[in-house]
């Protein structure tokens, strides 16, 4: 069996995140009522005309800064002909040779290794209508709320040599996206599909083998799964002297197999054009700077920042960027109370617990992030003891107040007073009077109970190591 | 002088000073057209309903004294402008049963105004065309002899003007479809610089070339239009921001102006009569002052193939949508979508306008883009390019607007290249999207109008109208006789 290298290529469509579509003043929102978010622009009526939105133009340069991508100067919109009942116009809006973005990079985290997967281009475009094939027999429906919604078109070069690798690549396209604030990237919603271009070479072969294309993956899982059957489905066809033909597949998530679709043959002359209805997008340096102003800090000088400046390990480092919010709260609460690693752990063991489970969503974080490093610093001070910073915690997430007034309300701060805890302590001492002779014979062990019962008549609320000072000079007088 | 003779500015006037109603003006031309359509087939939908109720809105804001340019002035609209609630055809079988639920920028503005809409008018199917012959519903004839073609493709606004069927009528212009039939019917049709009056709600033929424009007795009562209908719209990408005052320069001595004429608009193929009817309206405008120069245009020869080229790709384009499922005819009994499609197509498009969609697919498919479709752009580029040497010396220039008058029914449509290049005076202008304006200028031999064209700068349609007008004061018309 010959082995052979994959040479994986993808095509990412994300949803921008404005509040109108790209050509029209109708509302861009996912789910609701068929056929409520269109009008006679978007459904192509005729003589109605596009109109751009400008603030697709800005988050498609925006998303294309955060991918280091050349932002071009003058750009041009195109027409892509074709044919199809969920496109209202028979042509869809696009860009054809002077996309808004070209030449990015993007940095994937493989374990150990890094590599980076150059972005080709980036445009922007339409989305296309959504047919309904079930709801009546012999028939399909249409349904345009989707029609025009703003896209984002970000096309990678054949960089990528496993699935894995293309995982990585979506995850980080996904997230830098993210932090731009361009694109929400929820798969599940449709706001990231993405096109996977596949072809195998042997190791030694410098040209490139015929690529097949499997179109509209909308989930990480089907993308791995979809590269990984089609690897070993072109591998077989290698190794049994067959040929691959250049065509389009797609995947059928119940069977994990691709399919085809149509082969080069068949392929759409699309007939692109000077869209004449748009004028050309002309953009300054002084725009792109404006934009890149807006930018916040992304993922990997995040990362870097965290692990070489903040010493915080590469793992707990990851977790944090891995939303932004949460590292938003990071770096803020860091600015009120500088103890990196404390406020790392008390995030990532803590806070993410409530995230992870779905019972709190990290876009509406119910507290500030001073209340919160307020609250580490009462933890890290033993003001409060580790349970009871928890336990404040849970009652922040519900809406409570501030960490000091619930640890005041709950009765939760220790008790730095001496004369208390001597008390406390002189009544154990009294009460367990066997267990204090115990010690005194030299049972060393029964200490920890003697602290343990003081603890527990303080509940909670005493330094223990004031109280473990005061039982040991009370016992040494009785010695 | 019959009412239906006076132009928009005396209308204005008897109006304003109550000499007569605007009820009673739309009254009367909706009289006319009940007589006298019938013998040239101009309106497509006569609106009576919201004429009458339109001017009686009219007669309110004149008792008011708020009256504006167009108040109370009965108009007809070419039926390719969407018109609320009233059937906009756009000439075609395919849009027979399409009640557009918007109006047109152009259109909402002359409402604005409380002009009178009194009906849409025909036009060649989707514009395509020069005879508006090809209607699927009025194949409307000239006025001053039925057995000839008004012009096209917005023959029925031109025949509704010069039968007095109407004040003035909005026309659309993609090659020539104002100017050539105002010059086929002897009246005044200005198309003005591109992105002047929004293309929203015209149904779109060649977006780049595609320009509302008038249709009027005069090349003033053309600058009231444009000044009511023009300026930027948010709806239209393309309209311009800046505003033109189109009648800046009327009335203002053109003394020393340098008109030029482009020797090869006077070469062969261009009848004697034009010819030298042009020539003499151009040794007018010397004795007015003028100054007339002799200028060279080498690109002419390829335009008509570049503008059918650019047009006609554009127009695969624009019509593609036309699949008969959202609106429009639709062909019964269909099984699938392929079959929806492809009969809904071919039974509601008529051939001039599947002979274009054919071209301009054509022109664009792979491994023929370049030698047509890109070749043409670079032919737009050489005549804007000779258009700027011409303006870089001269105010404007003087062109027949067509190579023959009126031709008689059935003599060449059946051709479409000798159709085609009938446009040779016209298509220029859309191509390099400048202003330009068609004012009679004589009669031939059977007492046909004879067009000469006035052309500009872009955003100068100001002298456009001036030089224009200068003509047309000391020029008489005849009236058809209907």
């Amino acid at each position: 069996m010959a082995n052979y290298i994959p040479v994986i290529g993808l095509e990412i469509h994300a949803q921008l995140l404005t509040n109108t579509k790209i050509f029209c003043n109708c509302e861009v929102d996912f789910g609701g009522e068929q056929n409520t978010r269109c009008c006679p622009v978007c459904t192509g009526l005729p003589g109605t005309l596009p109109v751009l939105n400008s603030q697709v133009v800005s988050y498609a340069i925006k998303g294309g800064l955060a991918l280091n991508c050349d932002i071009n100067r003058f750009s041009k919109i195109d027409r892509k002909n074709y044919f199809y009942p969920d496109l209202p116009k028979a042509y869809q809006i696009s860009q054809f040779d002077l996309p808004l973005c070209i030449d990015g990079k993007v940095k994937i985290d493989m374990g150990e290794e890094e590599k980076y997967i150059r972005v080709h281009r980036i445009h922007i475009e339409e989305d296309a209508g959504k047919l309904v094939h079930d709801d009546i027999e012999n028939a399909s429906l249409a349904d345009y709320n989707r029609c025009g919604v703003p896209l984002i078109e970000i096309v990678s070069e054949p960089d990528m040599g496993s699935a894995e690798e293309a995982k990585a690549y979506v995850e980080k396209v996904a997230g830098l996206l993210q932090y731009a604030g361009v694109s929400l990237c929820r798969m599940e919603e449709g706001s990231l599909r993405a096109d996977v271009n596949i072809s195998l070479k042997r190791p030694e072969a410098a040209k490139l083998g015929t690529k097949v294309e499997i179109k509209n993956l909308n989930s990480l899982k089907s993308i791995v799964r979809a590269i990984e059957y089609e690897i070993e489905r072109q591998t077989k066809m290698l190794n049994a002297g067959e040929e691959i033909i250049q065509e389009t597949r797609r995947f059928n998530d119940n069977r994990g197999v691709t399919t085809s679709m149509r082969s080069k043959e068949d392929a759409h002359d699309y007939r692109y054009f000077k869209e004449p209805d748009v004028i050309p997008v002309s953009i300054t340096d002084d725009d792109i700077e404006a934009i890149r102003k807006e930018l916040p800090m992304l993922i990997d000088e995040r990362l870097d920042l965290y692990t070489k400046e903040y010493g915080l390990n590469k793992a707990d480092s990851k977790i944090l960027v891995a939303n932004k919010e949460i590292s938003d709260l990071y770096n803020e609460s860091i600015s009120s109370y500088a103890n990196y690693k404390a406020v790392a752990n008390f995030i990532v063991v803590d806070l993410l617990r409530y995230v992870n489970e779905g019972e709190l969503d990290s876009k509406n974080i119910p507290f500030t992030a001073a209340e919160f490093a307020e609250l580490v610093k009462m933890a890290e001070e033993e003001v409060v003891n580790k349970n009871n910073a928890k336990a404040i915690l849970k009652m922040m997430l519900e809406g409570k107040k501030s960490p000091q007034q619930i640890a005041k309300d709950e009765g939760f701060l220790m008790n730095d007073s001496a004369d208390e805890i001597e008390e406390v302590v002189n009544g154990v001492v009294s009460e367990f009077t066997a267990e204090v002779e115990g010690y005194l014979a030299g049972k060393e062990k029964l200490f920890g109970f003697l602290m343990g019962q003081c603890s527990k008549r303080l509940a909670g609320r005493a330094n223990p190591k004031m109280i473990k000072d005061i039982l040991e000079q009370k016992l040494a007088k009785l010695k | 002088m019959e009412l239906c003779d006076k132009s928009i500015l005396e209308l204005r006037q008897m109006l304003d000073q109550k000499e007569i109603s605007s009820s009673e003006l739309t009254k009367y031309y909706l009289d006319r057209i009940n007589k006298i359509d019938g013998q040239i087939n101009s309106y497509i939908t006569v609106c009576e309903e919201e004429a009458l109720k339109t001017a009686e809105n009219a007669d309110n804001r004149i008792a008011k004294g708020e009256a504006s340019a167009l108040t109370g002035i009965p108009i007809s609209i070419k039926d390719n402008m969407c018109t609320e609630g009233i059937r906009t055809t756009c000439g075609s079988k395919m849009l027979g049963n399409f009640v557009p639920p918007y109006n047109a920028t152009a259109v909402s503005k002359l409402l604005a105004e409380d002009a009178v809409i009194l009906g849409k008018v025909s036009m060649d199917e989707f514009a395509m065309g020069g005879s508006t012959q090809t209607s699927y519903y009025k194949k409307t004839t000239n006025p001053y002899d039925k057995a000839r073609v008004p012009g096209g493709s917005s023959g029925g606004s031109a025949a509704s003007v010069a039968a007095k069927l109407s004040a003035a009528s909005l026309g659309s212009d993609t090659g020539g479809s104002i100017r050539q039939p105002a010059a086929f019917c002897g009246i005044t049709g200005m198309k003005p610089t591109y992105g002047a009056v929004s293309r929203f709600g015209l149904v779109a033929f060649a977006s780049s070339f595609d320009q509302i424009g008038p249709l009027a007795h005069s090349a003033k009562d053309c600058a009231g239009i444009l000044n009511v209908i023009s300026g930027h719209d948010v709806n239209d990408g393309t309209s311009e921001r800046q505003k033109i005052d189109f009648s800046s320069k009327l009335g203002k001595d053109i003394k020393g102006l340098k008109l030029a004429l482009p020797k090869e608009f006077f070469g062969d193929g261009i009848d004697e009569s034009v010819k030298s009817a042009v020539l003499k309206a151009a040794a007018e405008y010397e004795k007015m002052g003028a100054k007339i120069v002799e200028v060279s245009m080498p690109s002419l020869k390829y335009a008509i193939a570049a503008y059918y080229l650019i047009a006609s790709a554009e127009a695969s384009s624009n019509l593609a949508r036309y699949d008969g499922i959202k609106f429009g005819y639709c062909t019964p009994d269909a099984k699938t979508y392929d079959e929806r499609i492809t009969r809904t197509r071919k039974e509601g498009f008529g051939e001039e306008v599947k002979r274009r969609i054919l071209l301009g697919t054509y022109a664009l498919s792979s491994g023929y883009y370049d030698a047509y479709y890109k070749k043409a752009l670079y032919v737009q580029q050489k005549i804007k390019a000779e258009y700027k040497g011409i303006f870089d010396t001269c105010d404007a220039i003087i062109t027949p607007t067509a190579p023959t008058t009126a031709y008689k029914i059935g003599e060449i449509e059946g051709d479409p290249v000798k159709m085609y290049l009938a446009d040779i005076c016209t298509v220029t202008v859309n191509i390099a999207g400048l202003p330009a304006l068609s004012t009679t200028c004589g009669y031939d031999n059977a007492g046909m109008p004879i067009g000469m064209s006035v052309v500009g700068k872009a955003f100068d349609d100001a002298t456009v109208l001036q030089v224009a007008d200068a003509f047309e004061t000391s020029f008489k018309r005849i009236n058809p006789k209907l």
